[in-house]
């Protein structure tokens, strides 16, 4: 039932409201005393040499794809785990061929080097 | 209750939808895309599909969302100000204009038709993770194993479209 989520919708309200008043404080409370070391994406960490926004290394597609694929074996699994007790033995063996294929893939994907730089 | 709930949200979910086309930034888009699933997936809940609702969160506004993300970083996020601009792009927007509009006529006459007036009567628990589960590992079994053979061949296609270029 759709009222059963209301806890949900109350959680999301409480995260925004936090969200909000962390933001808002500091901008009313705070002194804004800028200078450049401060504005720095890390104030104490890596100098950045470039633009963040460049063009990246096509090998973080595969990344992407695999974590694409990977969400979905795990969208499989939600169901799967709910039916479980019901399925016994036989639903044990269902996701035993199904991961056995997707870790074909996996071992696949290992071996070409692809998740390597 | 549930008509103010539905309005507030859909309200929401064109604001999304609207993000998207507006944003001069495709990052902006991205997240603005976001949103619209967000919004989605509280639709399917309260239309009583609680799976397609995890199913929405979990791989559009999680995975989908991300891969349009990288996307924007392969790419570069810096081009697409130009590429929205260039004249060149004309055609491509009649022709979307057109293809919208069809849609929208589409979607206008089946409501007013009543050919997507909504199912009622045996659909009580129809959309729930049990009954899914139920038919997807008994009388769906066969789809659901190749369902890992589509997601293998995918993650092949990803390996290869995308490898290194050094062996020529």
């Amino acid at each position: 039932m759709p009222s059963d989520y209301l806890p949900i919708l109350i959680l999301i309200v409480l995260a925004t409201v936090f969200a909000i008043i962390a933001m808002a404080l500091p901008a009313v409370l705070g002194p804004s005393r800028k200078t450049k070391a401060k504005l720095e994406p890390y104030e104490s960490g890596m100098v950045p040499y470039t633009d963040a926004r460049r063009r990246f290394p096509v090998q973080y597609y595969v990344i992407a794809v695999l974590f694409i694929l990977f969400d979905i074996e795990v969208i499989f699994l939600y169901p799967w785990a709910v039916m479980l007790r019901q399925l016994r033995l036989f639903g044990l063996i269902e996701m035993a061929v199904f991961l056995g294929i997707l870790l074909v893939g996996y071992v696949f994907v290992w071996k070409k080097g692809a998740l390597e730089w | 209750m549930q008509l103010v709930l539905f309005f507030v949200l859909a309200l929401l979910a064109v604001a999304g939808a609207v993000g998207v086309v507006l944003s001069k930034n495709a990052v902006y888009s991205a997240l603005a895309l976001l949103l619209n699933f967000a919004v989605l997936a509280v639709f399917y809940i309260m239309l009583n599909a609680q799976f397609l609702g995890v199913v929405q969160v979990i791989v559009y506004a999680g995975a989908i969302v991300v891969l349009f993300l990288f996307v924007i970083m392969l790419i570069g996020g810096q081009l697409a100000p130009d590429a929205l601009t260039a004249g060149s792009r004309r055609p491509a927007r009649v022709v979307a204009l057109i293809a919208g509009l069809v849609a929208l006529a589409g979607l206008a006459y089946g409501l007013v038709s009543g050919a997507l007036a909504p199912q009622t009567g045996q659909v009580q628990g129809s959309g729930s993770v049990q009954a899914i589960g139920r038919v997807l590992f008994t009388d769906y079994l066969l789809p659901f194993e190749l369902a890992s053979v589509l997601l293998l061949v995918a993650m092949i296609g990803a390996v290869v479209l995308a490898r290194k270029p050094t062996k020529s």
